[in-house]
C-alpha cells in the first residue's frame, strides 16, 4: 500500500493541473464578476446622443426589463458583435438602450451611421463617469436590467450567437418566470 | 567629446519622458497627499490590464480611476471609504490585498494548513521509524527497505 502512495501522489497532481487547465479554458480570466449582479444599477441622469438638451435617467428606464449595451466608435470589439445587436438581440423583444461609452458624439453617430442603430435610445456618457458607477471597464458590456431596476445579467465582451443561447435566453427565461 | 558624451546622456534619459507623458500630473495640495494618493494607487488594481497597479497602468480606465481616487482624496475621504467606492463597482478584484472573509479563508490560511499537514506526515513517520528501530530487533534490512513514504 504505502509503495503505491508516490502513484497516489502524482495522480493527485495530474488531477489539479487537469482541473487547472478545464478551468482555464472554461473560464475568461479577464472578466470580472460584476457586484452588480441583483443588485439596484446605479442611478443615472445622462444626455441622448441625439438630443443632448434632453436627458434620459434610470428611472425613465423602470417598468420594463431592458438591455443596456455599453458601445463606443473606439471600439474594436464593438463591431464585431454590431451584426448580433442589428439582429437576434433586437428580436428578443426588449428595448436596447445604447450606452455611448467615453466617445465624441459626432464620430459616434457617423459610427451608428456606417454600422446601423439597433438602439431605441442611446445615452451618452462621454466622461466615464456613469459607466464607473456601472463597473464599465473594457467595452463592448451589456447588462440585463429587469422592471425594478435590478440588474440581473452582464455580459463582458462581444455577444455572440453562443452567448445569446446559453446565456441570455435562460437570463430571459428566469424573468419571464418570476413576473408572468 | 563633450558633446558626443551629453547626446548619448540625453538619449539615455530617452525612456523617462515616456514616464512622464504615461501619468499626466495630478494637482497635489501637498507632498503628504501625493504621498497617500500613491500609495493607494499601488495597492489598487487596474481592471482592464490586471496585472498592473492603478498607478503603473496606462489604461483608458485607470487614468479615470485614479481622477476618481484624486477626487476622492480631494473631498476628504477616507482610504476605506475609497476601496469600498472601488469594491462596489469593481468586486474584490481592485483589491491587490484580498480581504479577509470567508470566501477567501483558504487563500489566508490554505498555506500554513498544508505546512500543518506536512509536518504531520514528517512527525508520524519518524514515530513509526523510531518504534520499529526501538521494536523486536527487526533485521537491519529491513529498517531502511524504501517502504516508509
Amino acid at each position: 500500500m504505502s509503495r503505491l502512495a508516490p502513484l497516489f501522489g502524482f495522480l493527485l497532481l495530474v488531477a489539479l493541473f487537469g482541473f487547472g487547465i478545464w478551468w482555464n479554458t472554461r473560464h475568461d480570466q479577464h472578466e470580472i464578476v460584476s457586484p452588480l449582479i441583483n443588485k439596484p444599477a446605479p442611478a443615472f441622469v445622462l444626455p441622448r446622443l441625439d438630443d443632448p438638451t434632453r436627458t434620459v435617467s434610470k428611472a425613465d428606464l423602470l417598468g420594463k426589463p431592458y438591455f443596456l449595451n455599453v458601445f463606443a466608435s473606439w471600439c474594436i470589439e464593438c463591431v464585431h458583435e454590431h451584426p448580433e445587436l442589428m439582429g437576434p438581440m433586437k428580436q428578443l423583444g426588449l428595448p436596447l438602450v445604447g450606452f455611448n461609452y467615453k466617445d465624441d458624439p459626432q464620430a459616434a453617430t457617423a459610427w451608428l451611421g456606417e454600422h446601423g442603430n439597433p438602439f431605441d435610445a442611446i445615452v451618452a456618457d462621454r466622461d466615464g463617469r456613469a459607466g464607473l458607477d456601472f463597473g464599465v471597464y473594457a467595452a463592448p458590456e451589456t447588462f440585463l436590467v429587469d422592471a425594478k431596476g435590478i440588474v440581473r445579467y452582464k455580459r463582458i465582451g462581444p455577444i455572440t450567437p453562443d452567448v445569446i443561447e446559453s446565456e441570455i435566453k435562460p437570463a430571459l427565461a428566469a424573468l419571464a418566470k418570476e413576473s408572468p | 567629446m563633450i558633446r558626443r558624451l551629453c547626446a548619448l546622456l540625453a538619449f539615455a534619459l530617452l525612456p523617462l519622458l515616456a514616464m512622464a507623458q504615461a501619468i499626466q500630473p495630478l494637482p497635489f495640495r501637498d507632498r503628504a497627499e501625493e504621498v497617500r494618493f500613491q500609495n493607494l494607487s499601488a495597492e489598487l488594481r487596474c481592471p482592464m490590464c490586471q496585472n498592473e497597479t492603478l498607478a503603473d497602468s496606462n489604461a483608458p480606465i485607470a487614468h479615470d480611476l485614479r481622477r476618481q481616487v484624486f477626487e476622492m482624496i480631494q473631498a476628504g475621504k477616507s482610504d476605506a471609504e475609497i476601496k469600498r467606492y472601488l469594491v462596489d463597482r469593481y468586486s474584490d478584484f481592485v483589491l491587490y490585498k484580498p480581504p479577509m472573509q470567508p470566501s477567501t479563508w483558504f487563500l489566508w490560511f490554505g498555506p500554513f494548513v498544508l505546512l500543518l499537514a506536512g509536518a504531520l506526515v514528517v512527525y508520524v513517520n519518524v514515530r513509526r521509524r523510531r518504534r520499529l528501530q526501538a521494536g523486536a530487533t527487526p533485521p537491519a534490512s529491513n529498517i531502511d527497505d524504501g517502504d516508509d513514504w
